[in-house]
């Protein structure tokens, strides 16, 4: 025990010097410079451009609608997210396999596709938004739009954050609460949506996180017109191709402060599911 | 003692496997009474532990419903409309040169920042896997922290570091080298946005399977080398294998992060989805569906070979932690 280290407890394994060091190099290269390059070079910027970049009427319109429109696709997808694992889950019908295998699939199409995709069906010449439009329900290039797009890629979140917890619960739990004559609503209520609530938050706060950040499957749908259907990180684009450089990276700290604060969320999020699950 | 809350498959089609008794049911005797008050006592309890047969039928047709407005009919859009005008037009607009290069760079892209952050994710989770230290849990936020950066800001940060405006830009012009708005500045943000996926794979398997195997193949005489490839590598090869797909995955579809840094110059820095974006501008609607089809035909293949490794590496985890707790037993 003689190389017993502060930071470390001593191990009989070779390479942690190695891999520790090769971890930390690659990752202060990829990710931790270059984004506290960002926040260093708002320093150069002076609070009032600061302020004016941030608080723009056009920012703050593209705000209420990016975190409205994942507010809601978030709610939805825990609404419909849950139903899903627990059908997946609970009950057996022909082509579970494949479809709890689709799930997955907004993880791995990529988002461009979805985009022009989701578009495609909801425009009023498509698919679905020729039936729509005579009914008075514009979805394309409207906010509507964008919310569906929004709610397609966080839909696995919820579903495989929810999934695993409902596949542990333990039947006697169900059993004993209908033995003291709790009926099926009332187990479900007080017995089983509590055990699933850490999960179920979870699921909505990812799905929302991932909301706030997207940009692919939302461009095309969305119609782009400032102040009405123009989302924070299209802001920064259109800021950018302006040569704005001060203000995409005003945009873009707003954006990631906000998404820190997210990741801090989940992680308390998480961190009271594990401990419920254990206990 | 009966076992009331136990729905046996015979009694219901959709019942989840999971709470299906093993034991067959008693066939339903009628001239026998003690079976035939069973049989009623099974049915009140069960009407008290899973939902009546409507309601069920209906969740299952919302989920469904769900699920094919928001999955299946997206995909089979792409498809329908890629080959709208026939099999010789999609071939044609697949073999358009600039689609070609486009495919090109997405290839190298991904081809460079997979085995990066596949050899990073080695790295790390052998680190942090396999050694006890202080700061564990920081480190491993950060570098889940690329999934909760927004695509475009991933990009922007790159730019504000080589562009003209950034850090190092003035010097990079000096020396004419071009990272933004060129092909390194592409494998960047590729590398970024797909950073934590092997290593977050590999990460909690290996803490899972512990760092016994490996002591015991060093008191054996092995080198650290050989433990490594001949222990480790087998251990985890199905989680490495789960982790690389889906990382491949996101660095041949990755868009806005990309979208940024490329400068969008047909034939030299355009990828697959990139491409995609400038056909549907130009209302090349169907050539755009073309190429989105290859990259949905890569989103399925991806959930296949996903959905078939998944089981192995929860089998891989389950015998970890069996072991960890026969080990607790003895």
């Amino acid at each position: 025990m003689a190389k017993t280290r502060a930071w470390r407890k001593w191990s009989v394994l070779p390479g942690f010097g190695l891999s520790m060091g090769y971890t930390l190099f690659y990752l202060s290269l990829i990710v931790l410079i270059p984004l506290a390059g960002t926040f260093l070079k708002t320093a150069t910027l002076t609070w009032a451009q600061f302020w004016a970049a941030v608080a723009s009427p056009r920012a703050l319109a593209s705000y209420r609608l990016t975190f409205g429109a994942s507010l809601v696709a978030a709610a939805v997808n825990g609404v419909f997210g849950l139903i899903v694992a627990w059908v997946l889950v609970r009950y057996k019908f022909p082509g579970r396999r494949l479809v709890d295998a689709l799930v997955d699939l907004p993880f791995a199409l990529p988002t461009a596709v979805a985009g022009i995709a989701l578009t495609m069906i909801y425009s009023p010449k498509g698919w679905l938004g020729q039936y729509l439009e005579p009914l008075g329900i514009k979805v394309a290039f409207t906010p509507l739009g964008i919310t569906l797009a929004l709610i397609f890629i966080g839909l696995p979140f919820v579903v495989r954050t929810v999934q695993p917890v409902l596949e542990d619960l333990e039947p006697e739990v169900e059993q004993v609460a209908a033995s003291l004559g709790a009926n099926r609503w009332q187990t479900f209520w007080r017995v089983i949506v509590p055990t699933l609530l850490p999960a179920l938050l979870t699921g909505f706060a990812l799905s929302f996180a991932r909301a706030v950040g997207e940009y692919g499957s939302v461009i095309f749908i969305a119609g782009n017109m400032p102040m009405k259907t123009e989302i924070t990180p299209l802001l920064i684009i259109i800021k950018l191709e302006q040569y704005d450089y001060a203000g995409a990276t005003a945009l873009a700290v707003a954006m990631l402060v906000v998404s820190f604060a997210m990741l801090l969320v989940i992680n308390l999020l998480q961190r009271w599911g594990t401990r419920r699950h254990v206990s | 003692m009966t076992t009331p809350a136990h729905r046996t498959p015979e009694s219901d089609p959709i019942l989840g496997d999971g709470r299906s008794s093993p034991v067959a049911s008693p066939p339903n005797g009628e001239g026998n009474p003690n079976r035939t008050s069973r049989h009623v006592t099974r049915r009140i309890a069960e009407r008290a532990t899973t939902e009546p047969r409507l309601v069920r039928w209906a969740l299952i047709a919302v989920a469904l419903g769900f699920l094919g407005a928001f999955v299946v009919l997206p995909m089979a859009a792409v498809f329908a409309t890629a080959l709208q005008k026939g099999i010789s037009t999609y071939i044609d607009n697949i073999k358009d040169p600039m689609v070609l290069s486009a495919m090109k760079l997405t290839l190298i892209a991904a081809g460079i920042a997979v085995p990066l952050n596949l050899i990073f994710g080695l790295a790390a989770s052998w680190a942090i896997a396999k050694f006890e230290f202080y700061g564990k849990q920081v480190l491993i936020t950060f570098i889940d922290l690329p999934f909760s950066v927004s695509p475009v800001v991933s990009g922007l940060i790159y730019v504000l570091i080589f562009g003209l405006q950034g850090w190092f830009g003035p010097w990079l012009n000096e020396h004419d080298i071009k990272i933004i708005f060129a092909v390194p500045g592409i494998v960047l943000a590729t590398i970024f946005v797909t950073f934590p996926f092997v290593a977050r794979e590999l990460i909690p398997l290996m803490q899972a399977q512990g760092a016994e195997e490996e002591e015991a193949a060093l008191t054996l005489g092995a080198s650290g080398w050989q433990t490594f490839r001949r222990v480790t590598l087998p251990n985890v090869k199905w989680g490495l294998l789960y982790g690389v797909i889906l990382c491949n995955a996101r660095a041949m579809g990755e868009f806005g992060a990309v979208s940024v840094v490329s400068g969008h110059i047909r034939g030299l820095t355009n990828t697959m989805t990139l491409h995609i974006e400038i056909l549907y501008n130009e209302y090349h609607s169907v050539a755009a569906f073309a190429v989105a089809s290859l990259l949905a035909l890569l989103a399925l293949v991806t959930l296949a070979i996903k959905s078939a490794v998944e089981w192995r590496v929860k089998q891989q985890l389950r015998s970890a932690r069996q072991t960890v707790i026969e080990r607790e037993a003895t």
